[in-house]
């Protein structure tokens, strides 16, 4: 029937249940949910060893003073794209990886609602940072603003500009499919009586994220066309000779740019939540007000932009407010902190590798926050803006916060995916090594921004040596470990004996964990029946 | 690389030992600019710093304690309820009184600690009654100072100040020259010293404007407690009162381009007097260097 | 091969997605030579092939979807997938404009009443811009490309209002008509529609060539020219798209496409020429009345 009249020009696959035979068939034209959930995957760690690479550019460069490795503008351009494929290319799409191999699982569907989409908002972003990547080698070289590209200074760039413009439309373009597509699936594809307030909460946070995504992307968008045109078509949005200012790119880059913070901690959140239930042995603690407070936390992310702005010179009762709001963050944060210490208290609990990675979570992003909740105070960020002891918060709420909530949602759900255990033993070695090197990397940063070194500054003052110099160590040593990680995924997929049960962990809940380990290639291709003892929060009634 | 690098490396292993002794150490000496191992923000020496200090202070021991309390229950739960112990999972997962009680304490902290930050924001705000104006231009990659006012007065004094010559040496690439060789008296000055010093009376209230030419810069100084945004086409003003002479450094505190790192700041408080004679010593410069700051923002493109 | 399994419905793979990828590339790719002033193959022509492949896709993808789709292949869930995608989709232009209305709001509400001297700007007008009044329309203290005059709101513009209202009344009428099964009613609706917009377009282009020509208005004055044509010509942008949507639609239902309860694609067209027309009401007020 359906057959003669879709006739399609590629080799069809007859047999419903396996995966396409081919590399063509079954990567580049994948539809499958587990398939370009792992091109994501794969993309993402690549990238975060690109980024990371930059990182150990600018790490050797200060690891003393004086310029011994590159010159200042090529350290610009480190700093700036160390950042923008950091978050754009490998934390960004690892949770959309992990969003489309376990959304549909955890839901109970077969697939994204889609899929075809799905595979056009990963196969954008090869494309988008070859673009990104290729700006490095062009004359006059790639983007040297910081990845906040502020104007003026950002339209001094060279060719690179409108290159690295065209690059955020394409992420974006990615990006706000790959949402439209999570919310779909989320919202229409659930199995009959997965109620909303029963979705397991990494759903839940990625349902939040998004909504926050389709509704700043666009926002960049606007932001980088309008530097695009006053760069090449003489507009002047960000000229105050012409009625503009400068500013007004900053207010619309963070309108952006705040949510965007949170875009990259939230479905942390959410793979956290699920991480300590399983290996604590106890369901997680309020439920309901995890939901509230992830949403509280989205809210309060539109209207506190300007904390990243509090030395522009913007009015004093503008100021006041945004440290108010900004402040208040901290209470839904809070929040989930408290929730995750007492779903510990009278658990069970062991401490498998994703339970480590999730507990070193807990800890060093609190740090992060409470560094952040610093920052929020206007007076003391007049001394700690633009200084280290920024990078060190954000790198505590992004490597320590976002990668090691990756790295722990990797750990939990790698034997379902390849249907092998991971080597625990190594797994603990990883954690080790790295939560012990990232401390040493970053903890002395906030020495260094007390101190007055200023950021994306590529020498220094002689006073800076020492911490530098420990941080650089602590650099490459994070960097290093980060080759066990690589080395425990591909014995885990290729090589470990160890076969997965379908329930891997003892205390795991949920319908990912009712399909068979590794999970074949289609899933739910009839509807299950929800049993609402089984669910993980699905007996949180109150 | 370098003959300094392996003692250092082995310097900075040793650092836990030395942290606590250098901690001291920094209060003390050079209270204004860095020193080695230094690990926290000085009071600085205006009123204004020694609040900020102040308020970083209060905001540190709160979340010092906070951490604390929340860390520490961790780990007991994480020390008293393992499996390997033989504990056995509870089945609670809700009480609507613990959890109305994180969230009433946070806020009830959150507005303890917003009540000074206001107070000191409000004050910091407060450019009235300043006594002298110093115009900050920023350009790639130097200061200019225009001291536009002094007791109602205008002086026509105006100059452009930069990276002092040996930091500019030593720190090209692969100068293979020492940065720890660089000094000013005393102080290990490198990338920290300029030509020309900003100079200011002591115990005068100065008004800063401050702007930019080409693209947006930062003027800031940690011992003075506070940084600025000096932005093309765009003036924005505050203000200090310094009142121990004194010479204070900072640094360009916004990516302004490939010399970002080297447009130091250097402020000289000398006594009021002294300043008066110096003031007078300086020549007004050609009124077309002035004009030139006024003209900030030719169209890109 | 395309599959109904049990109550789900999951397409087979495609082809269509990374030729879509490709195309992007190869357009942007072009178009940042081309703006960066190079000229041969790498530039406007490679720009032309991507702009060409995208299209190609386009038409190459929704066929396939729509045979799909005549096939009676899709359940009523696909349906809902696409009805959410296409409104959150119109969600995320909502959110695209709202960057350039921002822009448009800071700078009459805030830069040039600073430039000017009012209220936090003070001192960067004594300093700076001691001889400029704020004012709306300005091209700013730098007079940024020289003195222009405005479109007046009650010319043109008015008329383009009422034309871009009465479209949205015919497309209605056309999606009343389809529903009750009236076949020529709904085609005439359409076409009308589709008449409307045109000549809105026109009226556009016009209004463009008036400003470029005799009132010196262009893209270069100052942040008036700026939001001016940004905000209406992205809206420009989008009724084009709106009117080549709109004659996609109009041919398939003249291929007797959509019946009385099945007829998505018409919808989301109707979503989208209504979100084109309600931007168009808050440029009316925004940038030309006020
Ligand atoms: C994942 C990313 C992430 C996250 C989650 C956060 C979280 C927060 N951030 Fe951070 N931030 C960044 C990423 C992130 N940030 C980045 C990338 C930058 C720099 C961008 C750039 O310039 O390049 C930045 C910069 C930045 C600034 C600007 C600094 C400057 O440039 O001068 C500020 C200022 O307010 C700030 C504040 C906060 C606050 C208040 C939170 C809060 O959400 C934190 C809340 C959490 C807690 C407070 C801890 C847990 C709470 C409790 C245990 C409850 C009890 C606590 C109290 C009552 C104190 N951040
Ligand atoms: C998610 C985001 C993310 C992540 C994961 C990281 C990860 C890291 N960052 Fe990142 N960083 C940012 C986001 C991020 N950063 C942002 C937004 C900025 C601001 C940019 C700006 O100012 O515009 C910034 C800026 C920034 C700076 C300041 C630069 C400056 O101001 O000039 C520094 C300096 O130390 C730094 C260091 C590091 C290091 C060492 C890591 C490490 O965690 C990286 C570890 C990973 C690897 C090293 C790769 C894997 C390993 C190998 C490739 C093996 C080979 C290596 C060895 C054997 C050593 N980052
Ligand atoms: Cu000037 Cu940075
Ligand atoms: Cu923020």
């Amino acid at each position: 029937m359906a057959h003669a009249a879709v006739h399609d020009d590629h080799h069809a696959d007859h047999d419903h249940h396996a995966a396409p035979q081919g590399f063509l068939a079954r990567w580049v034209y994948a539809t499958n949910h587990k398939d370009i959930g792992t091109l994501y995957l794969v993309f993402a760690l690549l990238m975060f060893f690109v980024g990371g690479s930059m990182a150990m550019v600018i790490r050797a460069e200060l690891f003393q003073p004086g310029m011994q490795l590159v010159q200042p503008e090529f350290f610009n351009e480190m700093t700036t794209m160390h950042a923008l494929i950091m978050i754009f290319g490998a934390v960004m799409p690892a949770f959309v990886g992990l969003g489309n191999w376990m959304i549909p699982l955890q839901v109970g569907a077969p697939d994204m609602a889609l899929p075809r989409m799905n595979n056009l908002s990963f196969w954008i972003l090869p494309f988008a940072f070859t673009l990104l990547l290729s700006t490095l080698f062009m004359p006059g070289a790639g983007p040297q603003g910081g990845w906040t590209l502020y104007p003026p200074l950002s339209m001094q760039g060279g060719h690179s500009t409108a290159f690295v413009i065209f690059a955020i439309h394409l992420m974006g373009i990615s990006s706000i499919m790959g949402a439209i597509n999570i919310i779909a699936t989320i919202l229409n594809m659930r199995a009959p009586g997965l109620d909303l307030l029963k979705m397991p909460i990494f759903v839940w946070s990625w349902l939040i994220t998004a909504f926050l995504l389709i509704a700043v992307m666009p926002v960049l968008a606007g932001a980088v066309t309008m530097l695009l045109t006053d760069k090449y078509f003489g507009t002047s949005f960000f000229n105050a000779a012409g009625g503009g200012d400068p500013v007004m790119f900053q207010h619309i880059f963070w309108f952006f740019g705040h949510p965007e913070v949170y875009i990259m901690i939230l479905p942390a959140f959410g793979i956290v939540s699920e991480i300590i239930p399983t290996f604590a042995r106890k369901p997680l603690f309020g439920y309901q007000a995890m939901i509230y407070a992830i949403a509280s936390i989205a809210f309060l992310s539109f209207i506190v932009w300007a904390h990243h702005m509090f030395t522009v010179g913007m009015p004093l009762g503008g100021e006041l407010y945004f440290m108010y709001a900004t402040m208040l963050i901290a209470v839904p944060t809070g929040v989930k902190v408290f929730n995750w210490v007492t779903t510990m208290w009278e658990g069970s609990m062991t401490f498998e590798t994703p339970m480590l990675f999730a507990l070193a979570f807990v800890i060093l992003f609190t740090i992060g926050g409470f560094s952040g909740l610093m920052l929020a105070i206007v007076p003391a960020d007049f001394q700690y803006h633009d200084t280290y002891f920024v990078v060190a918060h954000f790198h505590y709420v992004l490597v320590t916060g976002a990668v090691f909530a990756i790295m722990a949602g990797a750990y939990y759900w790698l034997p379902k995916w390849c249907g092998n255990m991971y080597s625990e033993r190594w797994g603990k070695i990883h954690f080790w090594s790295s939560v012990i090197s990232v401390n040493v990397l970053f903890f002395p940063q906030h020495f260094l921004g007390l101190a007055g070194m200023p950021r994306r500054i590529p020498d220094y003052n002689v006073a800076f040596a020492d911490f530098n110099m420990i941080s650089s160590i602590g650099g490459f040593w994070f960097g290093a470990s980060q080759l066990i990680f690589v080395g425990v995924i591909i014995h885990a997929v290729y090589y470990s004996k160890q076969r997965a049960t379908q329930q891997v962990w003892e205390g795991a809940r949920g319908l990912e964990w009712t399909v068979p380990s590794p999970a074949p290639h289609h899933t739910f291709s009839t509807p299950p029946v929800i049993d609402d003892s089984k669910l993980a929060h699905g007996d949180v009634t109150h | 690389m370098t003959s300094v690098g392996i003692p250092r490396i082995l310097r900075a292993l040793g650092a836990p030992a030395l942290l606590v002794v250098a901690c001291l150490a920094s209060a003390a000496a050079w209270a204004a600019n860095p020193v080695p191992w230094q690990l926290n923000m000085t009071p600085g020496v205006t009123e204004t710093s020694t609040d900020v200090h102040q308020l970083h202070m209060i905001m540190l021991w709160i979340c010092v304690v906070i951490g604390i309390v929340v860390f520490g229950v961790m780990f007991v739960a994480m020390f008293r309820f393992r499996k390997s112990k033989g504990a056995v999972a509870a089945k609670w997962s809700h009480s609507t009184k613990l959890e109305a009680a994180w969230t009433i304490i946070p806020v009830l902290i959150l507005i303890g600690s917003a009540w000074p930050a206001t107070r000191v924001l409000v004050k910091m705000a407060d450019t009235s009654e300043s006594e002298m104006t110093v115009k900050i231009t920023g350009y790639q990659w130097k200061w200019r100072y225009e001291y536009v006012d002094y007791f109602g007065k205008s002086t026509g004094v105006n100059f452009v100040s930069s990276l002092e010559a040996q930091s500019n040496r030593v720190r090209q690439l692969g100068s293979g020259l020492d940065p720890h060789g660089v000094k000013a008296g005393e102080f290990a000055s490198y990338l920290l010293d300029v030509d020309k010093p900003l100079v200011l009376p002591a115990g005068v209230k100065v008004r800063f404007v401050l702007t930019a030419d080409d693209v947006i810069h930062a003027w800031w100084v940690p011992a003075l407690g506070w940084k600025q945004d000096a932005i093309p086409g765009m003036i924005n003003s505050t203000w200090t009162k310094v009142d121990q002479p004194g010479v204070y450094r900072g640094q360009c505190a916004e990516l302004c381009g490939k010399d970002h790192g080297f447009m130091p700041i250097v402020v000289k408080v000398v006594p009021k007097p002294e300043f008066e004679q110096w003031l007078a010593g300086q020549a007004p410069a050609p009124a077309a260097a002035t004009a030139a700051t006024a003209s900030t923002t030719a169209p890109q493109g | 091969m395309a599959q109904t399994q049990g109550a789900y419905y999951v397409p087979h793979g495609s082809s269509w997605p990374i030729v879509a990828a490709i195309g992007m590339f190869l357009t942007v790719t072009g178009a940042a030579h081309w703006m960066n002033g190079d000229t041969g193959l790498l530039a406007q022509p490679l720009m032309f092939l991507g702009i060409g492949i995208v299209v190609f896709m386009f038409f190459g993808w929704f066929g396939s979807v729509i045979r799909e789709s005549v096939a009676g292949l899709y359940n009523n869930q696909v349906d809902v997938s696409f009805r959410m995608g296409m409104m959150w989709f119109i969600f995320s232009e909502v959110m695209f404009f709202a960057a350039f209305f921002g822009a448009l709001f800071y700078a009459r509400m805030l830069s040039v009443p600073w430039l000017g001297g009012e209220g936090h700007g003070v001192l960067t007008n004594a300093f700076l811009w001691k001889d400029f009044t704020p004012a709306w329309p300005t091209n700013g203290p730098g007079n940024v490309g020289g003195a222009f005059e405005t479109i007046p709101a009650w010319g043109i513009p008015l008329l383009n209002t009422l034309l871009l209202l009465a479209s949205g009344v015919t497309i209605t009428l056309a999606h009343h008509a389809l529903r009750a099964g009236h076949r020529r009613a709904l085609v005439l609706w359409l076409a009308a529609t589709i008449l409307l917009g045109a000549v809105f377009l026109y009226y556009q282009v016009h209004e463009y060539a008036e400003a470029y020509g005799h009132l010196n208005l262009t893209l270069g004055s100052g942040v008036y020219g700026s939001t001016f044509f940004m905000l209406t010509g992205f809206h420009g942008m989008h009724v084009t798209l709106g009117v080549i949507m709109l004659t996609v639609i109009l041919f398939r239902c003249l291929k007797g496409h959509f019946t009385r309860d099945n007829h998505f694609g018409f919808e989301a067209v109707a979503w989208y020429w209504h979100f084109v027309d309600v931007v168009w009401l808050g440029l009316f007020v925004f940038v030309y009345v006020l």
